[in-house]
């Protein structure tokens, strides 16, 4: 491609910013009216930079001018390539900005481009002491470098303050306060250039973050977990000799003023579980205030940020997934901002790692600007395989690259469930392990005496606890007939009475069936000698307990066939009444004993 | 306890179907379980009132270490040399700690990762001692269980779990050798007794095991290796020798003085050094008594056993003189050290070894700390020693001495009341249980006979009647409810009085330090960690600081940079120089600090805030420490009449000293506190004496906010031409 072939005619505005809030970037603003006399139709525009300029370009934007309309917010951006020319000299970069129509010759056309540098603000001095301020140099070109002929061009500077220690006077230079205005100059040729500098004081914060690694991690239970680390460092004059503590309380806007100790982050609405913490634990000074519409998060570092200084912190918050996530059955997507959330930030590398969750595939990321990027696996909380993780690497970073950058992926929801199971299932083997534990036999001797010995006291133990089932039961009969005996004194039913008794009888009469063998092969049993004797006991004061019991129950039947008065088998019953409850007593009392062996 | 809480819950129970023994063991369980969480728990004040961090100095060391190891391997930390401490000479750091701790935290971050937890290393460091707390309340309940019963064991484990004087050194975030090593101690004497009880050659291989874990983890290790010779001794003199003790001592002594010669900071101690000498002698006495009573067994004439016996003793006394005389005097067993030393004799430290008297938790203990950290286990202690001498057996033999020994130790120094914890607790566990059970068997006779009686309506109220006549004592029962209730209040005073000061006392980081505003808000001082972290991001990293040794560990911990010296106070030579450069003039300490290359020095100062434990507090024992070893310092030339002061009254060479000018330069011209002159010292209540401070070699680098730590910058030496 020749440019040389083309003539043309063009205007520019160049608005050169260095704004307020940035720390090291300077904006340029260029507003170009293209206007294209020549021959041919041209569709593509060329930017040229110098290298000098071009090293430190973060940033460049250009968009249409034509707001016949169009409301004034929606700006379109138009594509923008780097290309190579060979005719050209090599100390500058060609960018070639694709012209939404083409414009024919004698049309005009305007142009609003937007570029960005980084770093190219030069603290000269380049070290200062605490009194001292800090001042800093800028290099330009008083015209704007530019493959076509220019025919009226000017330039604006607008510098944070008004303390300018020096700065390049050409005629027709004009100083308003803090803006210096350059031009206007007509009928410029191709590639002209003229050298001037600035000279001037800057207190702004150079918060320049050496390295950022966001790691955005999805969890599909509804969060979506945001970790920064950031390194930071004053990029501004470097700080030297003493820096007194009083003098910085006492009058901290002369005693170190270049010095920065917050930043504020704004970060997406909704955000929760903040914190703000380094390698050796949280730091206090940070205020958080929240509405509705946006979180806002002031953070001091831990002490205050001098020319030089370093220092590095984690900011961390969590975000609901709705607000980020999108989804249609199992396509899934991440819409983003790519940037930091502190907006006074400049970054040198840019890491971006989007954790997505295990089981997830087809990922693709997606960003409006080139970015390099890879995959790595990350292994966190109950992961067997590790999370594939996105990483996006972008060096030069400044606010304006905070544009929504999108991950695609495709994940089944059946795997979320798989962590919980994980962990039932774990449990669910620890207990097992536990029962089998409880079960298993770990001696290693299977005849010794001790051995044997605990063996045959568990067949004892199994043989009484036999008993003792007995002897409730024989107990629970006994509370049977007590009860028809009350049901007998209000009703007066007999027969119901008698029935009570007979079935009674007959599971006594088994019960006690039952009790004989159980009772032999206690005998059987050496361990069992010392308590053999309690038991036998026990079945002694049972049996006789059972016939007191039926005494009574059959005098008490008696008494009410022979329709006596209700005191008289009171009195009948007394003694025998008296003789169940000490028996009961004495029952209760060794089958304590037994089951306290 | 256990007895009690069965009552109201076996009616609930007993629709399970539980036998009474399923019940115990049921409640027994939950109990222990609930026990167990409590004592993690309410560790846990740290977190909820600062955050997950690591606590006071050493604990930084030990965090460094962990960090060394999980992330280079057990190899290379065993082999550590550390640049980074004792500049210019060094720490080989594998050689000289007790790695029990490092790698039981390690291990636990290799199991987590293995079970896939992601956790921190930090995550685990913090929570290291209260799960070790926890656990030792298990052990706890085991041993109540060896020496008395379950009950006992049970409350055993309570009274632990909550004992401030445990919580102490066991908060989340204390992470010390002291955390896991008193549950190592407690188990080691917990698996002796068993040994000692059952005779079994298993359990007293477990013992030397448990031996070996806290040899592992903590120089205490000695009281072990002391302590139980003792109670050997006892049995002996006492006439309670058994094969049972034979096989427990022996098997214990060998196999646990072969494991821990495998720790290098050890060694061969065991053979070679006279604290571990007790150990050696009962074990040959131990052989000769089994010699004997074999020899009495095969003589049948009891007069030849007599003079066999008179012989054998004589003969063995003279060898083991003899012996032990030719090692002492040939250097290869080598005589106690200070440390033990002062451990028996409190006054010795304060003459002798001032870097020992130098540490506030080396100070004998006053009444006031006994009672803030054991309450009511304080009477309750002298109750169970009654009951375990009305019921001596081989266990309650060992508690008492246990008891008694480290009560001693408590009195002597204020940090080894922790050791005297679970002694103290076991013993009152034994008193509460023992009371309770008491009085509950006499509730529920009765209980049992008003019960029987009311359920069978008006036929048996002759016959209960009869039953509550038959008692002999007309207010017993009223009695044992009055004195059971008087024995839960007092628990409850404790429950509430060990909570309160978990919360209020033992919680603090003494990192991040905290105090009330002017409106009651919660101010935080975190100028600490504001200054490591400065000089951890802001000084070349190879840069030597200077600061007094207390500071050491934390430097190199959160500051990541070299340091002079450090909490290890291995070389007092090394100390004692520092010492003499900050109390000394800065023309003669500049001197010393280019020779040690020292690029920056570290001063804590509290003159703003009022905080007391400053390094001009200290500066005192930086004298006498420093004095120690060059006598060119003197104490006298710091103080006026015996009295140290900072004000005009102030002797010269306090006024002019390394020590006083960094701590208050510049500090003249504040303002500290409303009506009081500029450079009012808050910490000290007094107008600073020397208000215009130069320093010529030295310049603020930087001094953190509230200026509780200031850090100056050793300028290059003036160009000659």
């Amino acid at each position: 491609m020749a440019i040389s072939r083309y003539v043309l005619l063009v205007v520019f505005t160049i608005a050169m910013l260095a704004s307020t809030a940035m720390s090291d970037p300077i904006l340029t603003k260029v507003d170009r009216h293209v206007e294209n006399p020549g021959p041919l139709i041209m569709s593509e525009v060329l930017l040229a930079f110098p290298e000098l300029q071009a090293k430190n370009l973060a940033y460049l934007m250009a968009s249409s001018h034509e707001t016949k309309g169009k409301p004034k917010g929606s700006v379109v951006s138009l594509p923008i390539k780097a290309v190579n020319l060979d005719e050209r000299p090599s100390a500058v970069t060609f960018y070639s900005v694709l012209l939404p129509k083409e414009v024919a010759a004698g049309e005009s056309f305007t142009l609003d481009v937007l570029a960005v540098f980084t770093h190219a603000l030069r603290p000269v001095p380049e070290h200062i002491t605490q009194v001292d301020i800090q001042l800093v140099l800028y290099r330009d070109s008083v015209y704007y470098l530019s493959p076509y002929e220019v025919k009226v061009q000017s330039l604006t500077v607008k510098l944070p303050d008004s303390k300018i220690e020096s700065y390049t006077k050409l005629e027709s230079t004009k100083v308003h306060g803090s803006e210096i205005k350059y031009g206007p100059y007509e009928n410029l040729p191709p590639f002209s250039l003229s050298p001037i500098t600035f000279h001037f004081e800057s207190n702004l914060p150079f918060a320049v973050a050496q390295e950022l690694v966001r790691e955005i991690e999805i969890s599909h239970w509804g969060n979506v977990q945001v970790t920064e680390h950031y390194k930071l460092i004053h990029g501004g004059a470097k700080s030297k000799g003493e820096f007194s503590r009083r003098d910085f309380q006492a009058r901290p806007n002369d005693r170190g003023a270049s010095a920065f100790s917050f930043l504020v982050a704004h970060l997406p609405a909704r955000a929760r579980s903040v914190y703000y913490r380094d390698l050796i634990g949280n730091i206090s000074t940070s205020h958080l205030r929240v509405d509705s519409r946006k979180t806002e998060l002031m953070v001091e570092p831990r002490y205050p940020m001098l020319g030089g200084w370093r220092t590095a912190f984690t900011i961390g918050y969590g975000l609901p997934l709705q607000d980020f996530l999108y989804e249609s059955e199992e396509n899934r997507f991440l819409n983003m901002t790519f940037g930091s959330p502190m907006i006074e930030l400049v970054i040198d590398t840019l890491i971006v790692k989007v954790v997505l969750p295990e089981g997830s595939s087809g990922i693709l990321a997606a960003a409006p600007f080139p970015i390099k990027q890879w995959q790595e696996t990350k292994i966190s909380h109950l992961d067997i395989g590790g999370r594939p993780v996105v990483v996006l690497e972008k060096t030069n970073v400044v606010p304006e690259h905070n544009q929504y950058f999108q991950v695609y992926y495709k994940f089944s929801g059946l795997s979320m469930l798989r962590e919980p199971l994980m962990l039932i299932s774990g449990f669910l083997l620890f207990f097992a392990a536990c029962i089998g534990y409880m079960h298993a036999d770990t001696s290693i001797s299977k005849s010794s005496a001790s051995y044997l010995a605990k063996q045959q006291w568990e067949e004892v133990q199994v043989l009484i606890q036999k008993v003792q089932n007995v002897i409730n039961r024989c107990l629970a009969m006994h509370d049977n007939l007590e009860a028809s005996l009350r049901d007998l004194s209000r009703t007066g039913d007999v027969q119901a009475c008698k029935a009570a008794r007979k079935s009674a009888d007959g599971l006594l009469k088994e019960l006690s069936k039952e009790m004989k063998p159980l009772l032999t092969s206690l005998q059987a049993y050496s361990s069992a000698a010392q308590i053999l004797p309690k038991v036998e006991e026990l079945v002694a004061k049972e049996r006789e307990l059972q016939e007191k019991v039926m005494l009574k129950h059959s005098t008490a039947v008696e008494g009410y066939e022979r329709k006596s008065g209700a005191r008289d088998i009171d009195h009948r019953v007394a003694l025998l009444q008296q003789k169940i409850t000490a028996l009961k007593q004495e029952v209760d009392d060794l089958l304590q004993f037994i089951d306290d062996i | 306890m256990a007895a009690v809480a069965n009552m109201p819950v076996s009616d609930l129970l007993k629709s399970f179907k539980l036998k009474t023994k399923q019940q115990e063991l049921l409640i027994r369980v939950s109990i222990l379980c609930l026990v167990y969480i409590l004592a993690f728990i309410t560790r846990l004040f740290s977190v909820l009132r600062y955050e997950s961090m690591i606590h006071e100095f050493d604990p930084y060391f030990n965090y460094r270490t962990t960090l060394y190891l999980t992330q280079n391997g057990f190899y290379d930390f065993w082999n550590w040399f550390d640049y980074e401490s004792w500049y210019p000479l060094g720490r080989i750091v594998g050689g000289t700690l007790y790695p029990g701790l490092m790698v039981t935290a390690a291990l636990i971050y290799r199991i987590l990762h293995f079970l896939r937890f992601a956790v921190h290393i930090r995550e685990v460091c913090v929570l290291t001692a209260p799960f070790f707390a926890s656990n030792t309340t298990l052990v706890a309940y085991f041993f109540g269980k060896e020496i008395w019963d379950t009950g006992a064991g049970l409350v055993a484990a309570i009274l632990i779990a909550v004992c401030p004087g445990y919580i102490s050194r066991s908060v989340a975030g204390s992470y010390d050798n002291e955390g896991v090593a008193i549950f190592a101690l407690l188990f080691t004497f917990y698996l002796f007794v068993k040994a000692v009880n059952t005779g079994s050659l298993a359990w007293s291989l477990a013992s030397a095991f448990g031996y070996f874990y806290m040899v592992s983890a903590w120089g205490g290790y000695v009281f072990i290796i002391n302590l139980i010779p003792l109670y050997v001794l006892v049995l002996l003199i006492t006439g309670r020798y058994s094969m049972r003790l034979y096989v427990a001592y022996n098997c214990m002594y060998v196999l646990g003085m072969l494991l821990a010669m495998q720790i290098r900071f050890v060694g061969f101690q065991h053979v070679q050094s006279g604290e571990h000498m007790a150990a050696m002698g009962v074990f040959f006495l131990m052989q000769v008594f089994y010699f004997l009573d074999w020899v009495k067994h095969m003589l049948s004439d009891t007069k030849l056993f007599q003079a066999f016996l008179r012989i054998t003793v004589t003969c063995a006394v003279t060898v083991g003189t003899i012996a032990l005389g030719l090692g002492m005097l040939s250097g290869y067993i080598s005589p106690w050290t200070g440390r033990f030393y002062s451990l028996l004799d409190p006054t010795y430290a304060k003459d002798h070894i001032p870097i020992i008297a130098s540490v506030s938790e080396h100070q004998p203990t006053a009444w006031s700390s006994f009672m803030f950290d054991f309450h009511i286990l304080l009477f309750l202690f002298p109750a169970g020693l009654y009951f375990c001498f009305k019921r001596l057996s081989d266990a309650t033999i060992f508690i008492v001495m246990y008891g008694l020994t480290s009560m001693y130790f408590a009195g002597v120094m204020v940090r080894l009341i922790l050791v005297a914890t679970p002694a103290v607790c076991l013993i009152s566990a034994i008193a509460v249980s023992a009371t309770v059970k008491n009085l509950t068997v006499l509730l529920r006779s009765k209980n049992k006979g008003v019960q029987t009686g009311s359920t069978k309506g008006s036929g048996s109220s002759k016959a209960s009647s009869k039953a509550l006549l038959d008692q002999s004592q007309p207010f017993q029962k009223n009695g044992a409810i009055a004195l059971l209730f008087g024995a839960f209040y007092l628990l409850s005073k404790y429950a509430t009085h060990c909570t309160w000061v978990t919360s209020e006392a033992y919680s603090s980081p003494s990192i991040v330090l905290a105090a009330r505003g002017a409106h009651g808000s919660r101010v935080i001082f975190d100028d600490y960690r504001e200054a490591y972290f400065w000089l951890r991001q802001n000084t070349p990293p190879d840069a030597k600081v200077m600061s007094w040794w207390d500071y050491g560990y934390q430097i190199t911990a959160m500051g990541n940079r070299t340091v002079i010296v450090d909490n290890n106070t291995w070389n007092n030579t090394h100390i004692a120089t520092v010492g003499r450069a900050m109390s000394s003039y800065e023309d003669e300490a500049i001197e010393i600090m280019r020779s040690l290359d020292v690029d920056y020095v570290l001063v804590v100062f509290g003159g703003v805030t009022g905080y007391s434990s400053d390094d001009i507090n200290k500066f005192l024992w930086m004298v006498r420490i420093g004095g120690g070893v060059f006598p060119v310092i003197k104490e006298p030339d710091y103080l006026v009449n015996g009295e140290y002061r900072v004000d005009k009254g102030a002797a010269p060479k306090m006024l002019n000293c390394l020590m006083y000018k960094l701590c208050y330069y510049r500090f003249g011209e504040m303002l500290t506190e409303y009506g009081k002159p500029p450079g009012y010292d808050r910490a000290r209540g007094v107008e600073i004496g020397n208000k215009d401070i130069k320093l010529e070699h030295l310049e603020e680098a930087f001094t953190t906010s509230n200026w509780i730590v200031r850090i100056y910058k050793v300028k290059p030496p003036n160009n000659r031409w």
